[in-house]
């Protein structure tokens, strides 16, 4: 081991696994954006928002069984749908007559959505910090790395990120709704033309984008404290993971969130002081080597 | 089985067209003749509910199906094949014919693979990366699996080899004695005269003649007008 540690200090091993488990929140965000960008050609700024809901329901769930280390799990198991039945009524009452406006207005529409989604979660749960507890039997550190205390809450995380790609793998490529969802995101109209109603479509691949916003949310709350405006600082997160993995491509989020995460979390071991600014150029220099992001993209 | 009365259709504002009136009965292989731009896409898009009309009806077996969505259509019995093939290049030849809607048990994978058994020898391979002749084959199966009784073919022989072109031409006459009715638009009024029964001959975006092949046959007059023979 101490062959190991003298290529790569316990440190930096340590920083690897805090910058992956970012990663996880990451990219669970991301691959919904991704999903709605790819198939329904929104550009969600409310994404953000569903995510900070996430969080918030969340709290209010884990209050409602008690606040105690067990309540975590029912929260983490109801929030996903409560965040699905508000995007579901949200794309079936908004979204679903506007797909063919033009791209800045769809921008703007949902901008407004976060707004109002912003002063909404103000009205319900205050402006005072919340905070969601971690699950009993994630709590404490763990000694890894020459005894460097990792907190156990984001080794679950590490193993949340792939289970939840893996899904998303075999919904996108085995299922019905995935196959078809891949040909609307290309050809819409002519998906119609074989008999498939594209609306119901949409509506089914919105709702699952922003399950998964909320999922990240859930996933998130233990580990920060719940406030207004997290769902700013995360929504250009995203967007910029998005567009450096390629539009619409979900394995290009996972590389995006993959590349944010890690320069995130060895930029502030590296460069304390300037740490916070190494995602940001690690974005253009990929801009700047492939301006149309790493994976194909299917616009 | 077909009646489109009297459509006028537009892009946007501009007029495509006037007044175009075909009938189209069980069991039989009609016409759509004319030159590139002649209005003969937009006839099969707006049949097809992609385009709808502004002015004018639609019959499909007795029902007025003027406006109703393509979906609908599609599960009605009507299949659109399209001149620019458009398959789901993004999906392999297997799940393109997998996704669509199933209307009845008519037509399945194996019915459409015994057709075109060039299609099953590549049915994992992605469409994109198919022919133009196997896109082709492949935008004919997809309808297929949908068991339309009227099946709109929107230039099929379209930049195809010759021999590929008499291989498809055989192929769509299988389709005939299986009791589909078809519209086909051609410009290539070789290959369709010998498909059709009937013919309409379009230009400009109005029906410039209706008849039977024999009629059309004889007419120099339209074919050297507007047919370029």
């Amino acid at each position: 081991m101490d062959i190991v540690y003298s290529v790569l200090p316990p440190q930096f091993l340590s920083q690897v696994l805090v910058g992956l488990s970012r990663t996880t929140i990451l990219f669970i965000v991301a691959s919904g954006l991704s999903l709605i960008l790819g198939v329904l050609r929104i550009p969600n700024v409310a994404h953000g928002s569903l995510y900070m809901i996430g969080a918030f329901v969340s709290y209010s769930i884990a209050k409602l069984f008690g606040g105690g280390p067990s309540s975590y799990w029912w929260a983490l198991l109801i929030t996903p749908f409560v965040i699905a039945l508000i995007s579901f009524v949200v794309e079936r009452g908004v979204f679903q007559f506007l797909y063919e406006r033009e791209h800045l207005m769809l921008l703007l529409l949902t901008f407004a959505f976060s707004l109002v989604f912003g002063d909404l979660v103000k009205l319900i749960w205050g402006v005072e910090y919340k905070s969601v507890p971690v699950p009993g039997a994630f709590q404490g550190f763990v000694p890894l790395f020459g005894g460097i205390p990792f907190p156990l809450y984001n080794l679950f995380l590490l193993c949340v990120g792939p289970v939840v790609a893996l899904i998303l793998w075999f919904i996108v490529n085995k299922t019905k709704i995935g196959k078809i969802s891949r040909a609307a995101a290309v050809d819409r109209e002519m998906v119609g033309a074989v008999g498939i109603n594209v609306s119901w479509v949409f509506a089914t691949v919105f709702v699952i984008g922003c399950l998964l916003a909320g999922l990240g949310g859930v996933l998130v709350a233990p580990t920060v404290s719940v406030t207004l405006g997290m769902d700013h600082t995360l929504i250009i997160e995203a967007f910029l993971i998005v567009i450096i993995g390629g539009l619409g491509n979900i394995w290009g989020a996972l590389l995006g969130a993959l590349i944010f995460g890690l320069s995130q979390s060895l930029g502030i071991l590296l460069w304390p002081k300037f740490g916070i600014v190494i995602p940001y150029l690690a974005v253009v220099v990929v801009l700047l080597i492939k301006p149309t992001g790493l994976l194909k993209s299917t616009w | 089985m077909l009646s489109v009365n009297g459509i006028d259709t537009y892009y946007g504002l501009s007029h495509i067209l006037f007044d175009v009136s075909i009938r189209v009965e069980k069991g039989e292989i009609v016409g759509l003749l004319g030159r590139n731009g002649a209005g003969k896409s937009t006839t099969m898009r707006s049949i097809m509910g992609l385009t709808p009309p502004k002015k004018g009806e639609i019959i499909f077996k007795g029902e007025v199906i003027t406006g109703k969505k393509p979906y609908i259509l599609f599960r009605k019995g009507i299949g659109y094949v399209p001149d620019d093939r458009r398959v789901f290049a993004d999906l392999t030849v297997d799940d393109n014919l997998e996704i669509v809607y199933r209307r009845e048990e008519t037509w399945n994978k194996e019915r459409v693979y015994s057709l075109f058994p060039a299609l099953y020898e590549i049915k994992n391979r992605k469409a994109g990366f198919l022919s133009g002749g196997e896109q082709q084959m492949l935008t004919i199966a997809r309808a297929l699996m949908g068991s339309p009784e009227l099946l709109l073919l929107d230039e099929p022989t379209e930049g195809l080899a010759p021999l590929i072109v008499k291989d498809l031409e055989e192929q769509i006459l299988k389709l005939k004695e299986a009791g589909i009715s078809i519209l086909l638009s051609e410009q290539n009024i070789k290959s369709a005269m010998k498909l059709v029964s009937r013919a309409y001959v379009i230009d400009n975006g109005r029906i410039k003649f209706e008849g039977t092949r024999a009629e059309l046959d004889e007419n120099e007059e339209i074919k050297r007008r507007y047919l370029m023979v």
